[in-house]
Order: structure tokens, then C-alpha cells, then sequence
């Protein structure tokens, strides 16, 4: 069934005399209980396309449907609202409070909600349990690992039965060990309990483990390739394919290094940081 | 270069920082309207005696202003003390570019000169119109008129307050650049990175240490609150002492337990951003344990001082006008010479003199007193005399009552306008309204008991004193005069006689003529009575002992005491009330700013825009509730112990004194809270920060 559907959309910043395109005139869909990710160098509309998505940002033209409602129609408190219960956010930063343990800023977000106290110390540690977080509940944020962090901060996305999953680079801060326990996650709850999540990436390893990948280049669609019934190596092979053909992005395919010794290794200048 | 960053830097700051400045410009303007009282209240007072009360104010004044220039150089200094570490990043970056430290601190130097120049400007102008307003308060307390009121600027308080601000910032600047001679780049660059460890105090001891505190409160609150014999002024010293640590220990303990009690109520703490709120609050408290205690403490002396001091001078003006009906009295107990009485009556002191102060008064009525000496207050207290030795020890009990006639008494009570009182012929009252006396002799007179006066036997009328007195006051001083039967007295040697009476004239300035003219004419009468003694009998010792009264002169001393003391109360307080808001302001705006990013992530989150402005809302109430609530508490028993001090002066009108201090407090603090709340909610939205 189609949750998402983005229609023709485009975002246009600055003015007459300099307009930059940062999204030009995107349309596709996702499905729920998808896992999709986009992907694209620095610059390529990614985020843009996101922030439309989650309404923080507003739209030159086109639509945003979920769940058949016009996302870019909505306005003030209606648009609080929709993304208070429709959507759930993972940022590259977490975004934790770090004046809360673990636990509140999972519960914050029921309680923003307004959601009833009694069912939340249950639902909390069902979704830490799947995340594998128990035991840093009490903790402080800064007594977390990156890992940690992350993944108290997805719980925090997922308690409250969003529609769809947003995810802005999630792994950015994290080391490579971190990312893949977080990303098996992501698979984990997108496979277990139908979560839909769509993930913002410039890291091919990180877009294998979606179940389909869509390339932004230069604010268009540049390919999109579904995974199918491959393997997750197979499939970041494509990805490294795809990579390689629009010569984006060199240090991602670094990330992949250790599931693919034959690759080369090449970095450029301040990229290689986020591939370590 | 060197002027064009501060100026920058101000203009940035001036707008998260409003608050410093705008209570820089009213300690400037309150610094400079009351140092002008005197100025302005020579415009309005004409007449010669009000003009020293007000050189006696002006001199109490200035001499408070010592006092309050400590409180707010030490404001000053704290606040920019506090404004330059939250400078830290802009200071790292100036060390990055090259900028030697001299450097820095020339532009500290030169900000700091801005500000003091900027504040003086801004501050004095706003104080000389308000000093004008003054003008108008100074004429309602002196009861004078405001015909001859002109504009006035006082150059005395300028140069003063320009003085006195210059030390202060001067102070600032010595601080600043100590400040900056200390610094280290690696530690600057490191602040703004260090991410909030929360750490909670242990519940047990924080439960032991606030149980210790309130009992320690608890016991300082019952000294001082229900004094008795043990009571001394050292004492009383121990008691704040001990008041002041519970107020700290109390804040220490409260602020570890206060989040683990609002966790257990769970409803509570997951409702809406209540989690993010109690946190925060907590966070902030833990680390303000001491700005606190000093804001509570300032807090309850601001105000025990506007409640006492506006009571008092209610009071006292209430006072004069019922306890001085009459206009002038003249008492005189003896002329001695040696040990021998030469003269006790007003008739022989009077005649022989040749004068007679009757003819300048429309009203007079003469009344006399008598001592019987086997009744003694150790007497009249009978078996009760230990009971009441032991509640109050200050009274000299020996002393000898007072004694009158009822007719004398009935005839003064006329005069005075009030009601007359009416005995049978072996019956006694009591008359009296020093409150602490009345309460002693109430539970004596509860008995009826029967009194032995001069021989007979007399019972008691009522079973508790009559309020009243005879003798020209402003406060209530009479500790107990016995009225019996004239017939009682009879025959007796009398111990003081006295006139009393009215003259009639209401203008202020003639009355006043007229009783020193006939109390100066009773005061010469006693060179007369030396000079004749000494005529008669060569060596010998004159002793006199004669009391006047004029009331002109009474009301002026009432009036001039309680001018002084209204704008003592007003001055100390207001200046406080303004440390305290600022101080509460500054620091809960320090946390907004270091809170941006929190408040970014709960907007991310879904949190509503007005979710947050209620989360502000609590967080900022709850500091300034916080030493405000144990500042009422420790004021109501410190109100108690004032009324106790003050009882001679009543205290019918406590209840006003409370309104206008709440209404001063609310003004003054709720103002600030406002302000902080709108500039907090400001700065939480600024997403260019």
C-alpha cells in the first residue's frame, strides 16, 4: 500500500538573480513497511528533500501526500500536530536532551504526545528491549557511547507508532561498529514490526541495508535500484556500481572497505573522517 | 577597532542583557532620588523646625547610601563577572586572531566605560524627574503644601552618584582585567563543550540535613518569634545566624530531593514537557544553592523593612491624633530644696510667679495624682507577682501606682472627648494601653480582685483595664493609672499636679507660636522659683522637677521620625528588591541561553510552541517562587518579633503596612519575573543564535 507519495516536487532558494535548484521536480512513492534510502553527495537535495518531507522546510511547488493527506496544505498548529503523531524524527546529532536519562527523553515523547503514564513504563521497555538498549535507560547521555546514543534516540522515533521513520544520516557520528548494530536494528524493526523507514545517507554501506535505494543528483532522481532478493553484500556492490557511475562521493565506498577488501582505497581530504 | 567591537558587543548583548542595563539605570536613578530628598524637601518645607528634620535626613540618607552603594557595587561586579564567562568563545577567538591580552582588556576596559558613561546618562536624567515626584511625597509627609514647589536638580547628588558609580565600575574594570590576565585559550576554547553531568545529591542526607534545618529554623522562628526572659540582643544575633544556615541548608537539601519527589509522582512528571521542566529547574538550582540563600535573606529583610517601617509611620500619625486631643501640658511634681518639698502645686508655682497660662487657652482642666506608698505593682499583682516577673522581667515593679480621683479623671476624659468613667463608692478601675501592661493586669483584674488604696478597701469594677490615659503621648505608653473615689484621696498629699488644655487655633504655624510662648513662659517660672530660694536661703540645693507638653512639637518629632523612617524602608528595600530581581533575572536568563539547543531538539521532537512557553513559564516561576515563599515565612515570624519591638506603637494599621508591600513586592519583583520571562522566551526562540 502507497503511504508516501511525492509529486512533482521542487524547492528553489535565493532569488531572481541567483536561484539555486536544490530539489527539481521529484516524484515517487513508498510503500508502508518499506525500508527506502536516499542517497547523494553534499549538496544534491537530500536533506532538502527530507526537510519538505517532514515539513520543516515548505515547498516551491509540487505535493507531498501521506496517507492520501496533502502534507503541504497543512499549516501552524495542524502541521505541529501532523508531524507530532505521523512522523518519527532520527537526527545525525541524536538530539538528546542531556539533562534527561535514557528513559525520559524516550517518555518526553509520549508525553508530548499526551499519552496516557500508565501504558508508558510498559511500551518503553518493549521498544528498548528491541532496540537493545535496557540497560543504558537509567543512564545519562553522557555516560552513552555514540551507539548508544543513537539508538535510545530511535527508540525515542519509534515509540510513538509513527507512520513513517525519518532518518537524517543516521550513522554519521558513529564509528563503523556502532553503525552496523544500529543498522541491523533499523532492519530488525522494519522487518519485525513493519516500521517504514526512510533513511538520508551518503554512505553506501549504510544504503545496503535498506530494501531500495533512490540516487539524488544535483536535486533530480539519478537512478534507483531495488534490492530484491540479493544479499546485502550483492546489493552494495550495485550501490558501489551506481556510485562509481554518477563519481560521487569517493570516501563512501571507503566505509565498505571491509566487507570489500578489492576496492580500492581512496580518500579525499575531509571525508575520510566520516569513513573512519 | 578598539571602539568599534565593544560598541558592537554592547549593541549585541543589549539585547539578551536588556535587564542588566535597565537595572544599572534604576540603581543609578534610585542612588540619585533619595541623595535629593534634602534638595527637594527644601523647596517645599518653609517652616524653621521641619528644615532640621530634613538636614537630619538628608544626613541619615547619605549615610545609608554607603551601604547601598556596597550592595550594588557587589551587584555590578557579580553580574559582570557573570557576562564576561559567557564570553568565553568570543575571547578564544580574539586570542586565536592574535590579540594580546593587554588588548582584550583595553576593550573590557573601554565596554566597561560605555556602560558606566551610558548608565549615568540615562540613570540621572531619570532619577531627576522622578526626584520631582518626590517633591510631592515629602510634602504629604511633612504636611506642608507644594506652592512653592519648583524644579529642582540637585548638583550635590549628581556629583555623588557620579562618584560613587565611577568607584563601582572602576571596580569592575580592576576585576575584568584580573579576570583576563588569568585566562588560558585551551580552557576557553573548552567551555562552551563541556556537556551537563547531572549529579543527584544522596536522599538520605539530604533528608537528615533539611529535617536538621527546620529544626534549627523551627527553634530560631520560636525564640524570636515568642521572645521570653532569656532574650538579649546577643541572643537574637545567634537566632539570625542560625537562620541564615537553615535557609542555606534548606535550599541545599530541597534541591536534591525536590526532582526525586516530583519523579515518584509519576502522573505528574510525564505530563506534557513536565520531565524537561523539573530537570531543568533542578539542574539550575543544585548549582545556585548560595544565590539563593542570599536572594531569600535579602528578600525577608526587604520586606520586614518596607512592612515595619510603613506601620510605623502609620502608626505613629494614627497615634498622634488619638493619644494628643489636647494642646499643651504642664506638670509639675516638686520643688525641693534639700529634702524638703517647697512647693507642689500649680496654683502657688503659677501665682506666685504671676502668670497665669490659662488665659491663652479656650479649655483647661487640672488634675492631680497621688502615690500610696504600701501600693507598689508588686502589690497590685498579689500572688500572681512571681508569674509576671517571670513572663516579663523589663517592668520596674517596685515602682508605686498611680493614683486619681474619678472626678479629676471624668473632667480630663471631657477635655480630651472621650467617655467618662463611673465608680461607686468602694470601687477601683484601672486605666491603661501599653499593650504588654494590659495583657499583665487583664489576668490579674480577671479575679475582680479586691485592692486596698490609702486605707479602704475597694473592689473592681471590671474584670479587665480600661483603655485610656491622661497624659499627652504618641504612643501607647500608659503602663496603669488606679481611679477611685474622690473621697479616697481626700485629705492625701498629692504627688504631681497638672494642666491640661486646649487653645483653639488651628493654623499650624501660629499654634506652634503659642505653645512655645506659654512653655516658655512656664520654664521661666523655675529661674523665678530658683532665684527667690536662693534669695531666702543661702547655699541651698533646688531640685524641680516640672514636665511640658506642647503638641506642635510632639507631632513634629512623630512626623520627622517617621519621614525618616518611611524613606529608610523605601530606600533599603527597593534597592534590595532590585538586586534580587536582577540577580534571579541575569542568572535564569544565563540558562536560557546555555538551553538553546535543548529547546531546538524538543521542537524537533513535536513539542508544541506553547508547551515551551508554559515549560518557560514553571522554570522561571519556580525560581522566583522559590526564595520568595521561604522569604514570607521567615518574614511572618520576623513581622512577629517587630510587632513585639514596636507594641508601644500599636499596630492596628499591620494589615495596610502587608497590602502596600505586597503591592511594592509584586510591582518591583513580578516585574522583573515578567521581563525575564518575555526576554527568556525571546532568546529560546532566536534561532540565529
Amino acid at each position: 500500500m502507497e503511504l508516501l507519495k511525492v509529486q512533482q516536487m521542487e524547492k528553489y532558494y535565493g532569488n531572481k538573480s541567483s536561484l539555486t535548484k536544490a530539489v527539481d521536480d521529484i516524484s515517487f512513492s513508498v510503500d508502508e513497511g518499506e525500508f527506502v534510502a536516499i542517497m547523494g553527495a553534499s549538496g544534491s537535495g537530500k536533506t532538502t528533500l527530507l526537510n519538505c518531507i517532514s515539513t520543516i522546510d515548505r515547498v516551491t511547488a509540487g505535493h507531498i501526500y501521506l496517507e492520501g493527506q496533502d502534507v503541504t496544505a497543512l499549516k501552524g498548529k495542524e502541521l505541529n500536530r501532523f508531524r507530532r503523531e505521523k512522523l518519527g524524527f532520527i537526527f545525525q546529532d541524536f538530539n538528546l536532551l542531556d539533562t534527561l536519562t535514557g528513559y525520559e527523553n524516550i517518555s518526553l515523547a509520549l508525553s508530548i504526545q499526551k499519552r496516557s503514564v500508565s501504558a508508558m513504563d510498559k511500551r518503553i521497555k518493549e521498544v528498548a528491549e528491541q532496540l537493545g538498549i535496557t540497560d543504558v535507560l537509567t543512564k545519562y547521555p553522557y555516560q552513552m557511547s555514540g551507539g548508544q546514543k543513537q539508538r535510545v534516540a530511535s527508540a525515542r522515533a519509534i515509540i510513538t507508532d509513527p507512520r513513517l521513520v525519518l532518518a537524517d544520516e543516521p550513522t554519521g557520528a558513529l564509528d563503523s561498529k556502532s553503525s552496523k548494530l544500529l543498522l541491523e536494528r533499523f532492519n530488525y524493526l522494519n522487518r519485525e514490526f513493519g516500521a517504514t523507514i526512510m533513511m538520508v545517507t551518503h554512505d553506501s554501506f549504510s544504503a545496503s541495508y535498506a530494501g531500495r535505494v533512490i540516487f539524488l543528483k544535483d536535486g533530480r532522481i539519478f537512478s534507483e535500484i531495488n534490492r530484491g532478493n540479493d544479499s546485502r553484500k550483492e546489493f552494495f556492490n550495485k550501490i558501489i556500481d551506481v556510485v562509481t557511475l554518477f563519481g560521487a562521493d569517493i570516501s563512501s565506498v571507503v566505509s565498505g572497505e571491509e566487507t570489500h577488501p578489492s576496492q580500492g582505497r581512496m580518500q579525499r581530504g575531509g571525508d575520510v573522517s566520516d569513513a573512519l | 577597532m578598539l571602539f568599534k567591537i565593544p560598541l558592537r558587543n554592547i549593541r549585541r548583548s543589549l539585547r539578551d542583557y536588556a535587564i542588566y542595563f535597565f537595572t544599572l539605570i534604576i540603581g543609578v536613578s534610585v542612588f540619585y532620588v533619595f541623595n535629593a530628598v534634602g534638595g527637594q524637601a527644601a523647596t517645599v518645607i518653609v517652616d524653621e523646625s521641619s528644615r532640621d528634620i530634613v538636614k537630619l535626613l538628608s544626613t541619615v540618607l547619605s549615610g545609608t547610601s554607603v551601604f547601598v552603594a556596597f550592595v550594588l557595587a557587589f551587584l555590578i561586579i557579580y553580574a559582570s563577572r557573570f557576562l564576561m564567562k559567557r564570553r568565553n568563545n568570543e575571547f578564544a577567538l580574539y586570542m586565536m586572531l592574535g590579540m594580546s591580552k593587554r588588548k582584550i582588556s583595553a576593550i573590557l576596559l573601554i565596554e566597561t566605560m560605555m556602560i558606566g558613561i551610558g548608565s549615568l546618562a540615562v540613570g540621572l536624567p531619570v532619577g531627576i524627574g522622578v526626584s520631582q515626584l518626590m517633591s510631592a511625597v515629602v510634602a504629604n509627609l511633612f504636611e506642608a503644601d507644594m506652592t512653592n514647589y519648583k524644579f529642582t536638580v540637585s548638583t550635590d547628588a549628581i556629583l555623588m552618584t557620579i562618584l560613587y558609580f565611577a568607584v563601582m565600575y572602576l571596580a569592575v574594570m580592576i576585576f575584568n582585567s584580573a579576570a583576563v590576565t588569568r585566562m588560558k585559550l585551551i580552557d576557553l576554547i573548552q567551555s562552551g563543550q563541556k556537556s551537563e553531568k547531572v549529579r543527584l545529591r544522596n536522599p538520605v542526607l539530604c533528608v537528615i540535613v533539611f529535617a536538621l534545618a527546620a529544626v534549627m529554623l523551627g527553634y530560631a522562628y520560636a525564640k524570636v518569634g515568642w521572645p521570653d526572659d532569656t532574650f538579649t540582643p546577643e541572643r537574637l544575633m545567634i537566632y539570625i545566624c542560625m537562620g541564615c544556615v537553615s535557609t542555606f541548608l534548606i535550599f541545599w537539601s530541597v534541591s536534591g530531593l525536590i526532582l526525586r519527589i516530583l519523579m515518584s509522582i509519576k502522573r505528574l512528571y510525564h505530563k506534557g514537557l513536565n520531565t524537561f521542566t523539573f530537570r531543568q529547574v533542578s539542574s539550575r538550582v543544585n548549582t545556585m544553592v548560595f544565590s539563593m540563600t542570599v536572594i531569600c535573606l535579602m528578600l525577608f529583610l526587604t520586606i520586614c523593612a518596607l512592612t515595619s517601617s510603613f506601620s510605623l509611620r502609620n502608626a505613629m500619625n494614627s497615634n498622634a491624633k488619638e493619644l494628643c486631643p489636647a494642646d499643651v501640658e504642664v506638670t509639675l511634681e516638686y520643688i525641693c530644696v534639700g529634702d524638703d518639698v517647697y512647693c507642689n502645686d500649680l496654683d502657688t508655682f503659677f501665682g506666685e510667679a504671676g502668670i497665669d497660662p490659662t488665659k491663652e487657652l479656650k479649655e483647661s482642666v487640672r488634675y492631680r495624682q497621688y502615690k500610696d506608698e504600701s501600693l507598689t505593682m508588686e502589690s497590685f499583682f498579689g500572688d500572681r507577682y512571681e508569674e509576671a516577673k517571670s513572663r516579663n522581667n523589663r517592668i520596674f515593679y517596685s515602682r508605686l501606682e498611680d493614683v486619681m480621683a474619678i472626678s479629676e479623671y471624668n473632667a480630663v476624659m471631657k477635655l480630651f472627648g472621650r467617655a467618662p468613667l463611673a465608680l461607686d463608692n468602694d470601687e477601683y478601675a484601672v486605666v491603661c494601653n501599653f499593650s504588654q501592661m494590659v495583657g499583665l493586669r487583664d489576668e490579674v483584674l480577671a479575679d475582680k480582685p479586691d485592692l486596698t488604696v490609702f486605707g479602704r478597701k475597694l473592689r473592681s469594677r471590671y474584670d479587665k483595664c480600661v483603655d485610656g490615659f491622661v497624659s499627652l503621648a504618641v504612643d501607647y505608653e500608659n503602663i496603669g493609672i488606679i481611679v477611685v473615689p474622690d473621697s479616697v484621696v481626700a485629705g492625701r498629699a498629692t504627688h504631681s499636679d497638672t494642666l491640661v488644655g486646649t487653645h483653639g487655633i488651628t493654623d499650624k504655624v501660629e499654634r506652634a507660636k503659642l505653645e512655645r510662648k506659654i512653655i516658655g513662659e512656664v520654664s521661666d517660672t523655675i529661674d523665678f522659683w530658683t532665684h527667690k530660694i536662693a534669695s531666702e536661703r543661702e547655699g541651698a540645693t533646688v531640685q524641680t522637677y516640672l514636665w511640658t507638653v506642647g503638641k506642635s512639637e510632639i507631632l513634629t518629632a512623630t512626623v520627622s521620625m517617621s519621614a525618616i523612617i518611611t524613606f529608610l524602608g523605601l530606600y533599603i528595600g527597593l534597592v534590595f528588591l532590585i538586586a534580587c530581581g536582577a540577580l534571579l533575572a541575569l542568572k535564569e536568563l544565563s540558562g536560557a541561553v546555555d538551553s538553546i539547543t535543548r529547546y531546538e531538539m524538543l521542537r524537533k521532537i513535536g513539542a508544541e510552541e506553547s508547551d515551551i512557553t508554559f515549560s518557560l513559564f514553571k522554570q522561571t516561576g519556580i525560581f522566583f517562587l522559590m526564595p520568595l515563599l521561604l522569604a514570607i515565612v521567615h518574614s511572618f515570624f520576623g513581622m512577629k518579633f517587630a510587632t513585639y519591638v514596636l507594641e508601644a506603637f500599636g499596630t492596628s494599621g499591620l494589615w495596610k503596612s502587608i497590602f502596600v508591600t505586597s503591592a511594592v513586592l509584586l510591582l518591583i519583583y513580578g516585574g522583573y519575573f515578567l521581563i525575564t520571562l518575555v526576554s527568556s522566551r525571546r532568546i529560546v526562540r532566536d534561532k540565529v543564535y
